[in-house]
Parts: structure tokens; C-alpha cells; sequence
């Protein structure tokens, strides 16, 4: 991330030179800093709410529920992750938040599930393995119905907004299986011990 | 239209269909509903700041690549080549914005349909390429950022294979369905 992070900066800043758009680049500092504290503001509101929530499933036995339900696909995807946790509910609830395009309840579901894997990680600086797969599921996308591109569709005169769903499926659940077996590929080529202060790719 | 009829009764019963249940098994249960809410609300306010230093070095890093014109260069660049490959010159900002930034994502899409028709194999394409996305360098500020992971590891380099992954199967898709 070190890495990425300063040739994001480094190569807009030179590109902004030669292009003659420096100015446009130094005010994106402050309305990119200021668009980041607005998302929080707005993900802080429902992320509370969703947070309240979730601590009510939790003590009713429904996240341990799901966690057992899942459990054979579980220990495929997650093998560090001990069998009793209830970390499985969360993952599972913040997929089907996720596949229902409830971005809202998916996000603070998610992080939650965060929390939980953050527990048993023995590096707390460090992403453990089921950290990465957990996220190569999330950044995949899978979702059954893309709502916001069928309305944009729609209101701009398509004949047949609702065409897009099957093929947006398919790839969107090729992407989400070939996520999780390229995580699995990774996990061996990065061994989880990194020596501090090395900068890292990822 | 029965689908169109289907997800929006869906997308309107789900929040409060999973909220109702939560609440019936608390119920059940004898959970102390309102406590209990509050106890774990507690903890949005306190994920919430944890985000906020991650998140603006990651929006700030992006909003500067995308005002310093480099995204449309090298869309410039690459659209010779890819033209051949009949990926559509104007879908390149869409492919490579969509990993970065989910607003930008939605204009650039926005942009592709009102410059083609929007029932032209380019917009197809685009809604497919959209829809099927989802802002990786976001998920992993957000959620890295909410317990304090500074090495990503791997995870950034999965986010973007399968991101890469999703545009090329959304060409072959998109070119079976409606190519």
C-alpha cells in the first residue's frame, strides 16, 4: 500500500505538471479530503443503527445460527478460522446484505466481521488470510440485481432495462469464484510473517 | 414486467423483513432489545473515526490521478489496441475507474449513454461492466481501515485480478448476448 499510495500521488503530480492541470490537482486535495469525511459522515448514521442491530442478532443466536448453518462451506473458504466462531453468521449476513444490494446494512455487517477475524489474528498490523478472501468476496460484487444501472438505464429510454440482469450474473459470479481461488493462489505466494518496515506490494 | 415487479417488492421487503425477524427472535429470547441496541450502536460511532485517516489518504491519492487528466491519457493510449479486440474505445475510463471510485464510476456511465444509444452494444456492455462492480480500492480502505490493517498483503492485488477478471467477462458476455 506504501507503494501504491505514493505513485498515486507522485504520478498525478507530474501528470498534472506536464498536462497543465496542476491547479485542477491541487484542488482535488481539499475536495477529495472533504468527500472522504462526507462518506464517513453519511456511513456513521447507518453504520450505528446497523451496528445496534446486529448486537440484537447476536445475543438472540441468529448470527450463531447462520454460522452453523454455513458451516461445511465455511471451513472451504475460511480453514483459519475456528469452527465454533461466530464470525461465519457475520460473513454470511454480509453477503446476502450484499447480493440484496443493501449496500447500507452490508457495510457495518461486514466490518463487524472484520472486528471478529481482527480477534484471532495473531498479526494486528498485518491482514490475516481470511481478511483477504473475506475482501476478495466483498470487492468482486456479487450481487443478484443491479438496481442503480437498471434505473439509469431505464430512465434514459431502454427498451429492456431487466436484459442486463442474467449477463451482469454471470460475470459478476465468475468474478466472485475466481476471487476467492486467486486469494487461495496468493496466500501462498505472500507468507502471512512480513518483516517491519518493508514495504509491500498489497 | 414480472422482474422489474419482483426486485423492487424484494428491494423494498428486505431491511424491514430482516430487522423484523432480528427483533422476533430477541423477543423470543427474552433479549433486552433496547440495551442491547444501544450497546452495540456504540461501537458505529467509534468505527466510524477509525475509517476517517484511511479514507481520506485513499479518496485524496484518487481525486488527484483523475484531476490530473492521467486516466484519460492513457485511456487515450490504450484505445487503438483495444478497439481490435472490439471492446469500445469509450468503455476504457468505465473499466478502470470502477475499481477506484464508485461516483466516478456512475458518471463515466452516465457519460457512455448519452453519447451512444443507450440500447447500442457499447451501453450494454457498460451497464454489464458497472453492474457487475464494485469500488475495491474503497472495500479495502473501509474495512482494512475500521480495525486498524495497514498491510494489505495480498488482498488489493486478489481485488484487482478479479476486478480485471470481471471486465474481460464482461466483453464475452456481453458479445454472446448482445455482440
Amino acid at each position: 500500500m506504501n507503494y501504491i499510495w505514493y505513485v498515486l500521488i507522485v504520478i498525478s503530480i507530474i501528470f498534472g505538471a506536464i498536462n497543465g492541470t496542476l491547479n485542477e490537482v491541487v484542488n482535488s486535495i481539499l475536495s477529495g479530503a472533504q468527500l472522504a469525511v462526507k462518506i464517513v459522515l453519511t456511513l456513521m448514521g447507518i453504520m450505528t443503527f446497523w451496528l445496534g442491530i446486529m448486537k440484537i442478532a447476536e445475543k438472540s443466536g441468529i448470527v450463531e445460527f447462520i454460522s452453523k448453518l454455513l458451516k461445511p462451506a465455511a471451513k472451504i473458504i475460511f480453514p483459519e478460522i475456528p469452527k465454533d466462531s461466530p464470525v461465519i453468521g457475520n460473513v454470511a449476513l454480509n453477503f446476502s446484505a450484499n447480493a440484496l444490494g443493501l449496500a447500507n446494512a452490508a457495510t457495518p455487517i461486514g466490518l463487524k466481521a472484520m472486528e471478529e477475524m481482527q480477534k484471532i489474528n495473531p498479526d494486528k498490523e498485518s491482514a490475516s488470510d481470511s481478511m483477504c478472501t473475506f475482501l476478495a468476496m466483498n470487492t468482486a460484487g456479487f450481487q443478484l440485481i443491479p438496481a442503480t444501472v437498471i434505473a439509469i438505464l431505464a430512465a434514459n429510454g431502454s427498451e429492456h432495462p431487466t436484459e442486463i440482469i442474467i449477463p451482469t450474473l454471470i460475470v459478476t459470479f465468475t468474478a466472485f469464484i475466481f476471487a476467492i481461488i486467486v486469494s487461495k493462489i496468493f496466500k501462498r505466494i505472500f507468507p502471512p510473517q512480513i518483516k517491519k518496515g518493508e514495504i509491500n506490494a498489497g | 414486467m414480472p422482474v422489474k415487479e419482483i426486485c423492487e417488492i424484494l428491494s423494498l421487503w428486505a431491511l424491514p423483513a430482516v430487522i423484523l425477524i432480528i427483533l422476533t427472535a430477541a423477543l423470543i429470547k427474552k433479549v433486552p432489545v433496547y440495551e442491547t441496541f444501544i450497546e452495540g450502536a456504540k461501537d458505529g460511532v467509534k468505527v466510524s473515526f477509525n475509517i476517517v485517516p484511511y479514507l481520506v489518504a485513499i479518496i485524496v491519492a484518487i481525486s488527484m490521478l483523475r484531476a490530473s487528466g492521467a486516466i484519460d491519457a492513457l485511456s487515450f493510449l490504450l484505445s487503438d489496441i483495444l478497439s481490435k479486440l472490439r471492446f469500445p474505445a469509450d468503455i476504457l475510463p468505465l473499466a478502470i475507474v470502477r475499481s477506484l471510485s464508485g461516483s466516478a464510476a456512475l458518471g463515466v456511465f452516465s457519460d457512455i449513454i448519452a453519447n451512444n444509444d443507450v440500447n447500442s452494444y457499447t451501453s450494454k456492455l457498460a451497464a454489464i461492466m458497472l453492474g457487475s462492480s464494485e469500488t475495491t480500492f474503497y472495500v479495502l480502505t473501509v474495512y482494512f481501515g475500521a480495525v486498524g490493517i495497514k498491510k494489505f498483503r495480498y488482498a488489493l492485488l486478489t481485488g484487482l485480478c478479479a476486478d480485471l477478471a470481471g471486465i474481460i467477462m464482461s466483453v464475452i458476455v456481453a458479445r454472446f448476448f448482445f455482440g
